[in-house]
């Protein structure tokens, strides 16, 4: 790792005037972060963390209304028994990700502005219609996520929190790659009074994505029952050692028929 | 450089180190606290886990920075004296290691996973909540043999500092 300067942040105000000495980088559990600057992948000259920040922590409910502080760390949205109530698929997709250690340190907000292809909150975002609240805005997923780790968000803005209203039926399904733990192929799905949803992660060259060829036929029918026949477009997608595009169009199917019957149970 | 503190194993330390410092190096370098330990560098393999503000985390990937004010607890805080803590006495009395490498950050993944499962561990939970650990020797099944034996002698309550630790 190259030199560093490592500021612990008060605040979001705080942080906001931090980070805009020298190149510095938001620094939230670090799960991705710290592992890029050990092998100088990346190479920030200031670290601003902002873990301790206590008005990013935490999750509300609030009738359907989810919102979760941007510092809230998997294993807290994993075994949140509001949020297991409001939205278990949210809850069931945290647990999911890397291991127990990871868990413990990595965080929604870090995740989604890292926004890496493989990813598991993505999905799940994109899904539920969420909005993501910074310093400066709220920006609709659809908007947030822009391609592979790029995002809507401008040098130094500061995500505080993520909100989204709780669909009647939700599910996620990961195929995961046993050695990382990313996903190979998730699919996130959702139906709710706004119709269904169904986002994928893992599989496509531009990052996270909504299957149109899934949607439509949940639209009419949401079983999985209604996915039998249906084929998703290998183009697109990604291929590489673990997984052959055409592969991941139809694992995009399985996982979605498992996320429906799931969401349906 | 930064000055960091923390409470480490119930003893307060304070030093001063290099803001890119890992705290694992923080650890074993400038504390000589060398149970924990460096196995892939690369937060795959668990052989790193120390506690930090009573949650199991791979030290590899978090700077000492970091930690500074919390409550840190390694392998070397476990037992009371010459008294095993009730995982150690069970990785030993089961055979849950062969060349050792693994085994502080087996032992301080399966503390942090009994205490947070106090109704109780079965096999697949074990097996689960050890993917962020890996062994090259054991094939794991004393390993989770060990960790089933030490869930059930905790829960009968073998109290003392053993439980606080974990």
């Amino acid at each position: 790792m190259y030199a560093v300067n490592y500021h612990r942040a008060a605040s979001v105000a705080d942080a906001a005037k931090l980070v805009k000495s020298g190149d510095a980088k938001l620094l939230s559990g670090g799960m991705t972060l710290i592992p890029a600057m050990k092998t100088r992948l990346a190479a920030p000259s200031d670290l601003v963390d902002l873990s301790r920040i206590s008005d990013l922590q935490g999750i509300k409910v609030s009738g359907k209304t989810v919102t979760i502080g941007a510092a809230t760390t998997h294993y807290d949205v994993a075994s949140d028994e509001k949020l297991r109530k409001a939205c278990p698929a949210l809850a069931h997709l945290a647990s999911l990700i890397g291991d127990p250690a990871v868990r413990h340190k990595g965080t929604i907000g870090g995740s989604i502005a890292n926004n890496d292809p493989a990813a598991d909150y993505p999905a799940a975002l994109l899904a539920l219609g969420a909005t993501i609240v910074t310093n400066k805005r709220e920006i609709s997923a659809d908007k947030f996520f822009k391609g592979l780790f790029e995002t809507a968000l401008k040098d130094g803005e500061i995500i505080t929190a993520v909100t989204f209203t709780a669909p009647a039926k939700a599910a996620y399904e990961k195929f995961r790659n046993p050695a990382s733990r990313y996903a190979i192929v998730g699919v996130f799905v959702t139906k709710g009074k706004d119709g269904v949803s169904a986002a994928v992660t893992g599989a496509g060259e531009d990052g996270v994505f909504r299957s149109k060829e899934i949607e439509v036929a949940l639209a009419k029918n949401f079983t999985a029952a209604a996915l039998d026949g249906v084929k998703v477009p290998a183009k697109g997608l990604m291929s590489d050692i673990h997984a052959s595009s055409d592969y991941r169009a139809n694992l995009i199917t399985v996982m979605a028929r498992r996320a429906v019957a799931a969401a349906n149970a | 450089m930064s000055d960091v503190s923390f409470v480490v194993n119930g003893r307060r330390v304070s030093g001063t180190a290099e803001d890119r410092t890992l705290l694992v190096h923080f650890l074993r370098e400038n504390l000589g606290l060398t149970g924990t330990h460096v196995g892939c560098d690369t937060s795959q393999c668990g052989a790193c886990v120390v506690h930090v503000d009573g949650r199991a985390v791979k030290s590899c990937s978090m700077l000492a920075a970091q930690a500074s004010g919390s409550a840190v607890t390694t392998i070397e805080g476990l037992a009371n004296g010459s008294d095993l803590h009730p995982v150690q006495a069970a990785f030993k009395e089961h055979h849950g290691l062969q060349c050792g490498f693994c085994t502080p950050g087996m032992i301080m993944t399966a503390t942090d996973m009994i205490s947070r499962h106090p109704e109780g561990l079965d096999e697949a939970t074990v097996r689960a909540e050890l993917d962020g650990n890996i062994c090259r020797c054991t094939g794991y099944h004393n390993i989770v043999k060990a960790i089933l034996a030490a869930s059930k002698a905790m829960s009968k309550g073998v109290k003392g500092r053993a439980k606080q630790a974990a």
